[in-house]
């Protein structure tokens, strides 16, 4: 390449990276700043807001849910998905674009959409089940499937199941030690990015514990804000570190392959 | 058309690079390169990767700037001239047709450029499909034909606009081994036809053997010899020349008294100023000839055929010499006497070798 | 094999329970009014003027914030691609963008608050230096702020999604029309624009659908219901005319999926060409 135009190249990436730069980091760092703000303008930094966060339980009670369904919600859809991609994989091939269809639906369906059809259902579960915040997990892992999907799916891809599963079971291996011992061992890293995704969307999901009229970490952080909004800031910081930490996990860890089909489509925020 | 029938009917233009240097950070891809192409010449640019070769040929596109030297076409200073005004025609390795456009759209797309008008656009367009031989596939996109098709549309798209040189990129290192010798020698005849003058670069020194009215033999960033294919190959001027162009048998050897004895038999030097001492013969297969089964006798140069590969009209005989392993070309005729597990003898032609003193 | 067929039972039970139950219920309860007799009245209902307008609202939003969020994140995505494929800042700033796609709802309000609200930290700084950002009442709280707020996911989905098609540009394309006589100009408008444009106006329909179906940080930034057709179908739930026509939250919720639906069928099509020319 030239070099006139290699400059006039170098010099509109460093602009573009400046300003998008500050435009994402400047509404970071003004969390930060409002979370550790005093009393007064003059007043000094203070970590009040953050420490005020234990002292509120209806914030620790929505961080603790938040954090159980979080953990519910992976492990419920691992148990469903992963049994259910090796069978088709296995024994019913002609089923793999159903499946895949299926899952990767509820991201065309808008969740405030959803969330109509899911009411009915959810009233009669709170009459007949449980009232408990937990029974928002069943639907969680819906929201989380077309995420966890695609993490999965690359990591079946990237190891020959057929091939394993036969030599093991030619081995004399049942079903389940086929599961537990064959396969999930060579899909760590995409389980784990799946498990990651589901943690992330259910932290962060607002629409249906909202419209259901449960409290979980987002619904108790609007709700705080309302009040105080030093506190809910900080408990949204926080939030948004842990979510980051956990996303930062997920590009680093995980082959190759498996970054590069989870590029492809983020968590869409609702 | 003969070679010397064909040059006459050239009418390309003298293209010059003069002592070109490019560095790229700490590597200097290009040390002083110059080389001078006669009108309608095809000057094959040979060397492994890293070489250099392709610098060169970017260079004389105009697609990156030397940091000193000139690049003279048709006498005219083109060195500071943007790539785009430089008249040159270029094909690619690979991925070169623009995948939205068909053939014919790709080939028109210079001349729509030029600012030609339609009808004669498609008139030239046909023209020069029709010389490639894929007037059929004119409106066929690119991920509709094989590689092979793929490249002669990029050399009639880069041929149409009538350039004054024409740059190939190893454009066939990406093909299969069987159209690639028949692409080769189809460009040839294309290149001969046209009469322009052509850069061509390979590491496939078979290739630039086969069609190049010159070979350049390049390495780290020089031109170690440049000449005729047949030159470059019988008489190589250096030990990388020898070893990268064809087969060579390395036998270890004394130097003495101006000529190098190597085992019994004494050879002429292609160097001069080889310092007494040890040496490594370099020897041609085709100069290694049997003179007989070994029968009861031994000798440095007796030894026990190993394999016999069958190469047409001749035949290349591996024989374990004990110590190393030698290479025989020979007529397939003769190869036969003497298959493997064999005993033979081994003679080497008095041709004068290169020796190499670095190993 | 029916035994086969066994293994899969789980999941589409599953599925069909709280999945394509749900889509049916919305279907048939959108025509179907109070008493359960089949009716359009609910579909008809989407005509009057005050809903029509929240539609108009939605698709406005999600017009600018797709449209600024193409250009801005196609900007980024092009210095992106134009490094080094292997670099640091390449793998950074990709790892950021899906970070900050995700980022959204109350937080994401939140962030902005304490940037752009009355005494944001920008706000603030700003007015030190002599300059009022609202001049004309706080417009954070109102449409053209929730619009600012919905690029800063807009952007990162964009670099995202329509990274893959710059790096699919061939190196070759430009110098190939370079040594035939091309300018930059030249290049754009006959070679890049052209392979480039579906896969720029594929990532636009994504992103106009991701707005049209965002939901929470509207809800947490705007108090008036009715701006837009998610705000407007969370007012039913909790209002009397909710009550009264349990149908038209579920027409409402039903035109929502039309729309999104047709949106990414379109980006599905243009992203089958883009990638045939750009693998």
């Amino acid at each position: 390449m030239r070099r006139s135009r290699q400059i006039k190249l170098q010099v509109f990436r460093g602009i573009v990276f400046l300003v998008m730069g500050a435009f994402f980091l400047v509404p970071i760092a003004a969390m930060f700043e409002f979370s550790t703000r005093g009393n007064s303008v003059t007043a000094p930094r203070t970590l009040v807001a953050w420490t005020n966060i234990f002292k509120t339980p209806d914030l620790v009670d929505a961080i603790t849910a938040s954090l159980e369904l979080a953990v519910i919600t992976s492990v419920a859809m691992l148990v469903l998905l992963l049994p259910t991609m090796v069978w088709v994989r296995l024994r019913l091939p002609s089923l793999h674009r159903v499946v895949e269809f299926l899952c990767l639906l509820p991201i065309t369906i808008p969740a405030i959409a959803l969330v109509v059809g899911i009411f009915p259902i959810n009233r009669w579960m709170r009459i007949n089940i449980s009232d408990s915040i937990l029974m928002l997990s069943f639907f969680y892992v819906i929201l989380v499937m077309p995420y966890s999907y695609r993490a999965l799916d690359a990591g079946l891809a990237a190891i020959d199941i057929k091939t394993l599963s036969e030599a093991a079971r030619s081995l004399g291996a049942g079903w389940s030690t086929v599961m537990l011992r064959v396969i999930v061992p060579n899909m760590s890293s995409a389980i784990l990015n799946a498990s990651l995704l589901s943690v992330a969307v259910v932290l962060g999901e607002y629409t249906f514990a909202n419209l259901l009229t449960y409290e979980n970490l987002q619904v108790a952080i609007a709700y705080v804000g309302l009040v105080s909004a030093g506190t809910s800031i900080a408990v949204a910081v926080a939030s948004l570190l842990f979510a980051f930490v956990l996303l930062m996990i997920l590009s680093f860890v995980g082959r190759p392959r498996e970054r590069m089909a989870r590029a492809e489509e983020p968590i869409v925020p609702k | 058309m003969s070679s010397s029938e064909a040059r006459e009917a050239r009418a390309g233009v003298e293209v010059r690079l003069e002592n070109l240097q490019r560095r790229y950070a700490a590597t200097t891809a290009l040390n002083g390169l110059s080389l001078t192409m006669a009108p309608g010449e095809l000057v094959a640019l040979l060397g492994p990767s890293g070489c250099g070769k392709t610098t060169a040929l970017r260079l004389l596109a105009g697609l990156e700037e030397a940091d000193s030297g000139r690049v003279i076409i048709a006498g005219r200073d083109v060195t500071n001239v943007p790539a785009n005004r430089r008249d040159v025609g270029m094909v690619f390795q690979a991925y070169s047709l623009f995948p939205h456009m068909t053939a014919r759209q790709n080939v028109e797309f210079g001349l729509q450029l030029h600012k030609v008008g339609p009808g004669e656009r498609r008139e030239r367009a046909g023209e020069v499909l029709e010389l490639v031989g894929l007037s059929a596939h004119a409106n066929k996109f690119a991920h509709q034909m094989s590689g092979g098709q793929q490249q002669r549309v990029a050399l009639a798209r880069a041929l149409a606009i009538r350039p004054k040189v024409l740059l190939l990129d190893e454009p066939l290192s990406a093909l299969d081994a069987k159209v690639r010798s028949r692409l080769r020698d189809e460009i040839r005849r294309v290149q001969l036809e046209v009469g322009i003058t052509t850069l061509f670069v390979t590491h496939d020194q078979e290739e630039a053997l086969a069609i190049a009215d010159r070979v350049g033999v390049m390495q780290a960033g020089k031109l170690e010899q440049l000449g005729p294919p047949m030159e470059i190959y019988s008489r190589p001027a250096t030990p990388f020349v020898a070893e990268f162009v064809g087969l060579t048998n390395r036998i270890p050897g004394e130097v003495k008294f101006g000529s190098v004895e190597v085992r019994g038999t004494q050879l002429p030097l292609v160097q001069k100023d080889v310092p007494t001492g040890p040496a490594v013969a370099l020897v041609r297969p085709e100069a290694v000839t049997i003179t007989g089964d070994g029968g009861m006798s031994d000798g440095p140069l007796v030894g026990t055929v190993i394999a016999v590969a069958f190469l047409g009209a001749t035949s290349r005989v591996t024989v374990d010499l004990g110590d190393i392993t030698v290479l025989a070309q020979l007529p397939t005729s003769a190869a036969a006497e003497h298959p493997a597990g064999t005993k033979v003898k081994l003679a080497l032609r008095p041709d004068p070798v290169l020796v190499d003193i670095h190993n | 094999m029916p035994l086969n067929w066994l293994g899969a039972t789980p999941y589409f039970a599953y599925v069909g329970l709280f999945l394509l139950l749900p889509t049916v219920l919305l279907a048939v309860g959108a025509f179907v009014d109070k008493d359960g007799h089949p009716t359009l009245a609910n579909v008809t209902a989407i005509g009057q003027p005050y809903l029509l307008k929240t539609f108009v609202g939605s698709t406005v939003i999600s017009l600018v914030s797709a449209l600024v969020g193409a250009i801005a994140g196609a900007m980024l995505a092009y210095a992106v691609a134009t490094g080094n494929p292997r670099g640091a800042l390449r793998r950074v700033v990709t790892s950021a963008a899906g970070v900050f796609a995700q980022f959204g709802g109350v937080t994401l309000v939140f962030a902005f608050i304490a940037t752009l609200g009355t005494v944001g930290l920008v706000t603030v700084f700003l007015k030190d230096h002599g300059i009022d950002i609202f001049p004309n009442g706080v417009w954070l709280y109102e449409p053209s702020g929730l619009t600012l707020i919905y690029t800063y996911f807009q952007i990162p989905l964009m670099v995202l999604v329509f990274l893959p098609a710059l790096d699919g540009i061939r190196p070759q394309w430009r110098e190939a029309t370079e040594s035939m006589g091309g300018s930059a100009w030249h290049y754009w408008r006959y070679v890049a624009g052209p392979l480039l444009a579906p896969a720029f106006l594929g990532s636009t329909l994504l992103l106009f659908a991701n707005a049209f179906s965002a939901y929470a940080t509207a809800a947490v930034l705007i108090t008036q219901g009715g701006v837009l057709v998610p705000l407007q179908i969370s007012a039913l739930f909790t209002s009397e005319t909710g009550q009264a026509q349990p149908g038209l939250a579920k027409a409402l919720a039903l035109a929502m999926v039309a729309i999104v639906t047709i949106v990414m069928l379109l980006y599905t099509l243009l992203q089958r060409r883009t990638s045939r020319w750009l693998r």
